[in-house]
């Protein structure tokens, strides 16, 4: 990955990077992530994968600043991140936003503005043309007046992840969203989060089918609360250590 | 149209009353829309009567003022109780106001026949918007000014907080303080409309109006806005048609408002029983 040339980034040819370190969450008393770090840097796609309960969205939840953790540090581009930052932008599961809510894929868009408007401030001139283009470039314009429960399972994908571009953010966490998406909704996202990574952000997300993993990921994190491996996609889809974190057998053509 | 009426003083006043509480319990119907609880606004509406039951009780007379403090007394108790007791986890919210709402009516019902002014509590059931006098109009003019001021205000950081909790949370936004807030605005909206419709009526006003503009339309501002004209026009034009009618005036607003729900709902041109599937 390294050599990737970065549009989005203000100082090409320098890598901003992720650092985790030593971070846990706990829920209550269940300790729900113990002692994740890792390193990787923008331009990379990052799959968070393991069993039901891992704490894949946990930590992506711990990443985006949504749960408190109650040890470890972010560091991100060299400085340390202590809670939610524009910078981040979270994209939740598909079963946790409520799809009937009366707000048009433009409206939705538009909310990724309210960090930088404030309360009260108007729209500027700067804020809807990043709103247009964000919209433009998701290919959502034909959309953008729809409800959002009107449109597929991998239009909906888009319109968030335009949200996330009109917040101006770098990285872009998503959980799960590849699921319940149909084979061409799946492959149109995957085109997608490649290019969003090669101009210069960093995607990170959950994901749970093993055999799409190479295709869509640059690196994995292998997750049982605890790290198991951490690494490019290549090293790290061994079948022992698939075997070993799920207990099951490892599908054949990987 | 019977012009005679509008020179009334009084129908003046109810058509005055009937446009400002209509708009704003109207407007604020979006927020019940949004947050889907209608169930609870229904709760809370009944919370009033023992409410108003207690100011008799406490000041041995029924008059605007302990009517309306009772009212609100009760209606926060109940309210700010179940979410309370919702914060324990083991109790849901909706379950914790059942159980305090209908205990609370309980309460109202055994006290009533305590009280000798059983003929004016039918007032406050039901509502008589054409004895308004100046300080009825006031108080909705007041709550209803209110209610616009600050959800303008706060409208970015309300719909963050209703749409996804957790990220407005972590944006800054006080989630907690603004949940009180709207609760607490919601009471109020109830309040100012037990004058025109009575306690029993006035979820009619607080929930008709956005329902009606949700089946016309997806954008979010028009849910609030569109909610307080139908409110505001809706309930002026039921006044005037009481009048001709010779029907109680607090019915008849909840009449047309829930007749023009039907129509939206039969009619809408996209969500419609008769729009064209499948698009």
């Amino acid at each position: 990955m390294s050599g990737t040339h970065h549009d989005c980034c203000a100082h090409h040819g320098h890598h901003h990077e992720l650092v985790i370190e030593h971070l846990s969450v706990c829920y209550r008393r269940v300790l729900a992530l113990e002692d994740v770090s890792l390193a990787t840097s923008c331009g990379n796609r990052v799959a968070l994968i393991g069993p039901n309960g891992a704490g894949k969205s946990t930590l992506l939840k711990a990443i985006a600043g949504l749960v408190p953790r109650s040890s470890g540090t972010i560091l991100w581009r060299g400085t340390a991140v202590r809670k939610w930052s524009r910078e981040f932008a979270y994209l939740p599961q598909r079963e946790e936003v409520d799809w009937s809510f009366p707000i048009t894929v433009r409206g939705l868009v538009e909310m990724g503005r309210y960090p930088q408007t404030g309360w009260w401030r108007k729209f500027s001139e700067k804020d809807t043309e990043a709103v247009n283009h964000a919209i433009e470039s998701l290919n959502l314009n034909d959309l953008q007046d729809r409800q959002i429960r009107e449109l597929s399972g991998g239009q909906q994908q888009r319109a968030f992840l335009a949200r996330a571009l009109a917040q101006e953010a770098h990285v872009l966490l998503l959980d799960e969203p590849f699921t319940g998406l149909d084979r061409n909704a799946s492959q149109l996202l995957g085109d997608l989060l490649e290019k969003l990574a090669r101009e210069g952000r960093l995607v990170i997300a959950s994901h749970h089918d093993l055999n799409t993993v190479p295709r869509l990921f640059d690196e994995a994190l292998v997750l049982a609360t605890r790290p198991l491996a951490f690494g490019p996609v290549a090293e790290i889809l061994t079948p022992e250590l698939i075997e070993k974190t799920f207990h099951e057998p490892v599908p054949a053509h990987i | 149209m019977d012009f005679e009426l509008l020179t009334n003083p009084f129908y003046q006043r109810a058509l005055a009353t009937a446009g400002f509480i209509g708009f704003a319990n109207g407007f604020f119907s979006g927020f019940v829309v949004l947050r889907r609880n209608a169930l609870s606004v229904s709760a809370l509406s009944h919370t009033m009567l023992p409410g108003i039951a207690l100011g008799i009780f406490l000041t041995g007379a029924l008059s605007q003022w302990n009517a309306f403090f009772g009212a609100m007394f009760a209606a926060l108790l109940v309210g700010l109780g179940s979410v309370a007791v919702a914060r324990g986890n083991r109790v849901e919210q909706g379950t914790a106001l059942a159980v305090l709402y209908t205990a609370a009516f309980a309460a109202g019902i055994a006290l009533l026949p305590k009280l000798d002014t059983r003929q004016e509590l039918e007032h406050w059931l039901f509502g008589d918007i054409i004895a308004v006098g100046n300080a009825d109009i006031w108080i909705a003019f007041g709550i209803g000014a209110l209610t616009l001021l600050i959800t303008n205000l706060l409208m970015r950081p309300i719909l963050l907080t209703l749409f996804e909790p957790n990220v407005a949370a972590a944006q800054g936004v006080p989630v907690r303080f603004i949940q009180y807030l709207i609760f607490a605005l919601l009471v109020l909206a109830l309040v100012s409309s037990l004058q025109a419709v009575g306690c029993v009526l006035s979820v009619g006003l607080l929930v008709t109006p956005a329902a009606t503009v949700s089946l016309l339309t997806d954008r979010t501002s028009a849910l609030f806005w569109g909610g307080g004209l139908i409110g505001c026009f809706g309930s002026m034009g039921a006044v005037l048609l009481s009048g001709k009618l010779g029907i109680a005036p607090g019915p008849a607003i909840v009449i047309v408002l829930g007749l023009l729900f039907i129509a939206a709902y039969l009619f809408s041109p996209k969500y419609g029983l008769f729009a064209p599937k499948g698009r």
